[in-house]
């Protein structure tokens, strides 16, 4: 998705002209501190690791097309599940959040950089050395981790010569996230053009700036919750065996400490997005700025005060379940309230329906889909009867895939002739809206009522009665995963070339706005030199 | 959304034998969804839906989930309208000129406080089913359930009745990896045990629930209790079953290679019908504990060893005892002598998926089937374990 291709002599002419290109060769990729040579290989890795933890999905839809075990033995089946989870959640959605993030931040702000470049570099390369750490104990014996992506002990402990290599993966993966939260933070708080206040930025902006405070609190407590696992596995500890005076639900709830925040991780960008994407092609600003930012930092708050609802079945006392399900149905208020803004920024518009805005339109959708699921199951009392069924699976991977990953094609539509400057295929780009969601919903919404009937997730095989959801879902599985090609062919032809684009790329940014589109298509490698003042 | 048949679970709909209309068609995406339009005349045979159950709790829980459901179904419909007004009426290509507000003070109270308020309306009558579902006082039976890999053990204890439920065996022939069966003939394939858990109708029954190993759950969705069994801690929970019938349930906890093969069977019969059993299953067990103080021959050992073999060995050894590398260990005789063997079986490998058999297995079950590791399965020591040594090693 890289756009530069100029040299340095060619720059001169330029207005925000500068003298220092990228590094020639391939060198260039390892040693960049360039915000967008970074962010360029932020989302390569992760449309890389979009096809591999596909791969893996379409393994276990393949298994589960008939009841009977005719593909892979069980152990393998959990082996698929547990590593299509953490690819997809640690290799395609967060990094692709910071890729655009790095690309556009400082566009955004009106920076030249990212504030912490050297950092910036380091906070990538990690990521690949982590995921073949990881992926490589696919090939070992006795293979992956195969205890779900959660990690739970006591089974997690059973796992064999695979959980050393993914701790010391997550703990990598954390790293890199933590340093990337920093230095989007530093970013925000330091190189704002002058006249950018806190509430004058981009929607984006203050979602990414809040997600970084997220990762910040929550990504060690994971690193520390694995780090007593390895303990428990190979110094003696009792953390999390009862038998030595510990108790593995405190590992859950150690680990939902981290995984509820995390969900909003996965999700408040693609808020951000979508809140850029709707008022351009509204031809409208943003209904209710300020009330998207407080929704936005309430949801942040509230996300550290709802974890136990991933485990309302593990025997909490009364009052403990009462609070979990009182805040988690409270949480129903601000992502209302975002919804509601969205469909206020379309109303009396004059809406056009270029791709960006189709991914951003089903993504307010299927997300509300997936947010009406979690709030049956934010109730306890049916929670007993929902959860660890496929009601659950339907419910996350609505508001993950047409949810959260929606989000990022959103964006990559939408910001691919700023970055390319030629604009994409766009009869490409619906078909691929629209396969796209035809084949989500046939994959997603049978689950919900296979989980209603009574079947239990993370299971290779099943009673025959769930056989024609499951016939269906599968086809949908492996129409979505092909679908995923369009969007490598829109890229890449973009990226060889396609109509030029103007700065402004769409006319509806006319009126929104946004410092982005002050620069060419593509955008000088060293973004605003100098700052511009906004008004 | 039909309540379901109080004597049937749903788990049992569709008959054994009955195709499903998807399963004949190649996985060509075109001929499946041409049979999936043909067959919906059928779907009332596919589960939409949570059961009604057949508890108070159940019923109440379904009534709870039908509310959230509508009151979703109505926001739904409120806002999706809204949106898609927007897009048909106010779209570029019909002239439209944008309108420019961008706030409104008054919306955004109206649309925090209108769904806090629904929100108080659906609390209410959660926290209530809540605290009644929490509150096991007044029960009239004790059942303690524990969770093993990958069986359920029930015990009785005010009637000193113990046994475990494995995966029906004809399930369990079908569940290999390209067995040749096809499920669809098998009855009730997965759902399925050897010996179901019997309660009498019309008790207030606790359950006592706690895991010798992993995390499991015990889920029946006709009386809408599920909750973790958690190795070194007991939790506890209630039913009072309305209808005899049998209900079908799986673990709902991921709990290792064969979490999907474990299910729960609940035969709830009238009062006399349970007293009966009680007294059948208390003299079955005496004659058992008898049993253990003969003799036994070679063969009878062997045959015996085979069965136990199949329930408690077979899901990690594997039908040849050659395991899975890396993670099951192979069984081979000559890495252990019968000593070594025994107390391998009896106490279990700490840390491992290896329990410690002698807390679930008879003295009879246990010589049987180290006589079947060590004279079957590529193994043939000719060596042979009577109970009797079983009980002294103990």
């Amino acid at each position: 998705m890289n756009a530069y291709t100029g040299t340095a002599d060619e720059h001169l002419d330029h207005d925000h002209g500068d003298h220092h290109g990228p590094a020639p060769g391939y060198l260039r990729w390892v040693t960049t501190t360039n915000h967008k040579d970074i962010g360029t290989l932020y989302l390569w890795f992760s449309l890389l690791m979009f096809f591999i933890g596909g791969a893996m999905a379409l393994i276990i839809r393949a298994e589960l097309f008939q009841p009977g075990l005719q593909i892979v033995d069980p152990h393998f089946f959990n082996q698929m599940t547990t590593m299509h989870a953490l690819v997809m959640i640690f290799g395609v959605v967060m990094p692709a959040f910071v890729g655009l993030a790095n690309w556009m931040l400082p566009m955004m702000v009106g920076a030249p950089d990212m504030a912490l470049p050297r950092m910036n570099n380091w906070s990538f390369w990690i990521l690949p050395f982590a995921f073949a750490l990881m992926l490589a104990t696919l090939f070992m014996e006795g293979g992956g981790p195969a205890a779900g992506w959660t990690l739970y002990p006591p089974l997690s402990l059973q796992g064999g010569d695979s959980l050393p290599f993914v701790i010391f993966s997550i703990h990598m993966l954390g790293a890199s996230s933590i340093m990337g939260a920093i230095n989007i933070i530093a970013t925000i708080m330091n190189l704002r053009a002058p006249g950018m206040t806190y509430m004058k930025m981009p929607l984006f902006v203050w979602t990414w700036f809040i997600t970084a405070y997220l990762l910040i609190a929550v990504m060690p407590v994971l690193a520390g919750a694995v780090t007593m696992l390895l303990t428990d596995a190979f110094f003696g500890t009792s953390f999390f065996n009862a038998a030595g005076g510990g108790d593995p639900v405190m590992f859950q709830h150690i680990f939902w400490f981290f995984g509820h925040p995390e969900v909003y991780i996965l999700i408040l960008p693609a808020f951000g997005l979508v809140s850029e994407i709707i008022p351009t092609f509204s031809r409208k600003p943003l209904f209710g700025y300020t009330s998207m930012v407080y929704a936005t930092s309430s949801i942040a708050f509230l996300s550290f005060i709802v974890w136990a609802h991933h485990m309302f079945t593990v025997g909490m006392p009364l009052v403990g379940e009462l609070f979990f399900m009182f805040t988690t149905m409270l949480i129903a208020v601000p992502t209302g309230v975002k919804v509601f803004n969205w469909v206020s920024t379309m109303w009396r518009g004059a809406m056009t329906f270029e791709t960006p805005m189709l991914f951003a339109l089903g993504f307010v959708v299927m997300f509300t889909i997936g947010g009406f699921s979690g709030l049956m199951l934010a109730m306890t009392p049916i929670d007993f009867q929902y959860h660890d069924t496929y009601f659950v699976v339907a419910h996350f991977h609505y508001v993950l895939v047409p949810g959260a990953v929606f989000g990022i094609i959103a964006g990559v539509y939408y910001w691919l002739p700023k970055w390319t400057g030629h604009h994409y295929n766009e009869t490409l780009g619906k078909w691929h809206f629209w396969l796209s969601t035809v084949f989500v919903n046939l994959l997603f919404f049978p689950m919900h009522f296979v989980g209603l009937a009574g079947m239990p997730r993370r299971i290779p095989d099943y009673a025959v009665q769930f056989a024609d959801f499951n016939a269906i879902a599968t086809l949908g599985a492996f129409g979505f995963g092909f679908a995923q090609i369009l969007l490598l062919v829109a890229v890449v032809q973009s990226i060889l070339g396609g109509a030029k684009a103007t700065g402004q790329v769409w006319d509806g940014t006319e009126i929104t706005g946004g410092l982005e589109w002050t620069l060419s298509s593509p955008p000088p490698y060293h973004s605003f030199s100098p700052q511009p003042v906004v008004k | 959304m039909n309540p379901q048949p109080s004597v049937q679970s749903p788990a049992a709909a569709r008959p054994a034998g009955a195709r499903s209309p998807l399963r004949a068609v190649p996985a060509s995406a075109g001929a499946a969804l041409w049979s999936f339009l043909l067959a919906t005349p059928a779907r009332a045979d596919w589960g939409l839906n949570l059961p009604r159950g057949v508890s108070e709790i159940s019923r109440e829980v379904y009534d709870m989930h039908m509310m959230v459901l509508y009151i979703c179904i109505v926001i739904g419909i409120v806002v999706f309208g809204a949106m898609f007004i927007s897009i048909l009426k106010h779209r570029k290509s019909l002239g439209v000129k944008p309108a420019t507000f961008s706030h409104s003070m008054t919306a955004e109270v109206i649309w925090t406080v209108i769904p806090f308020l629904i929100l108080v309306a659906m609390a209410i009558p959660a926290a209530k089913a809540l605290i009644k579902m929490e509150d096991a006082s007044g029960h009239e039976l004790t059942v303690k359930v524990t969770g093993h890999q990958w069986k359920w053990e029930y015990e009785y204890p005010g009637e000193g009745i113990r046994f475990f439920s494995n995966l029906g065996e004809a399930s369990r022939e079908a569940r290999a990896l390209n067995s040749g069966v096809d499920p669809f003939s098998v009855d009730n394939y997965l759902l399925e045990v050897d010996n179901p858990l019997v309660l009498p109708v019309g008790r207030k029954v606790r359950f006592l629930l706690t895991s010798s190993d992993v995390l499991h759950a015990w889920w029946v969705p006709d009386f809408a209790v599920k909750k973790d069994a958690i190795p070194g801690f007991i939790r506890e929970m209630w039913t009072v079953i309305d209808a005899p019938g049998t209900y079908r349930g799986q673990c709902a906890e991921l709990c290792g290679k064969d979490h999907g093969f474990m299910p729960i069977v609940v035969e709830a019969v009238a009062e006399d019908e349970f007293a009966a059993w009680v007294t059948a299953e208390q003299a079955a067990a005496a004659a058992e504990a008898g049993s253990a103080d003969r003799e036994w021959a070679f063969d009878e050992l062997m045959e015996r060893g085979q069965a136990v073999y199949n329930t408690a060995c077979l899901a990690c050894h594997q039908a040849d005892g050659q395991g899975i590398p890396g993670v099951f260990p192979a069984l081979d005789a000559g890495a252990l002598t019968l000593a070594e063997h025994l107390q391998t079986v009896l106490n279990g490998k700490p840390g491992t998926a290896m329990q410690a058999f002698g807390a679930q297995l008879s003295d009879v079950d246990i010589a049987a089937v180290v006589t079947f590791e060590r004279n079957a399965i590529g193994n043939d020591t000719g060596e042979a374990l009577q109970p009797m040594e079983v009980k002294a090693a103990r």
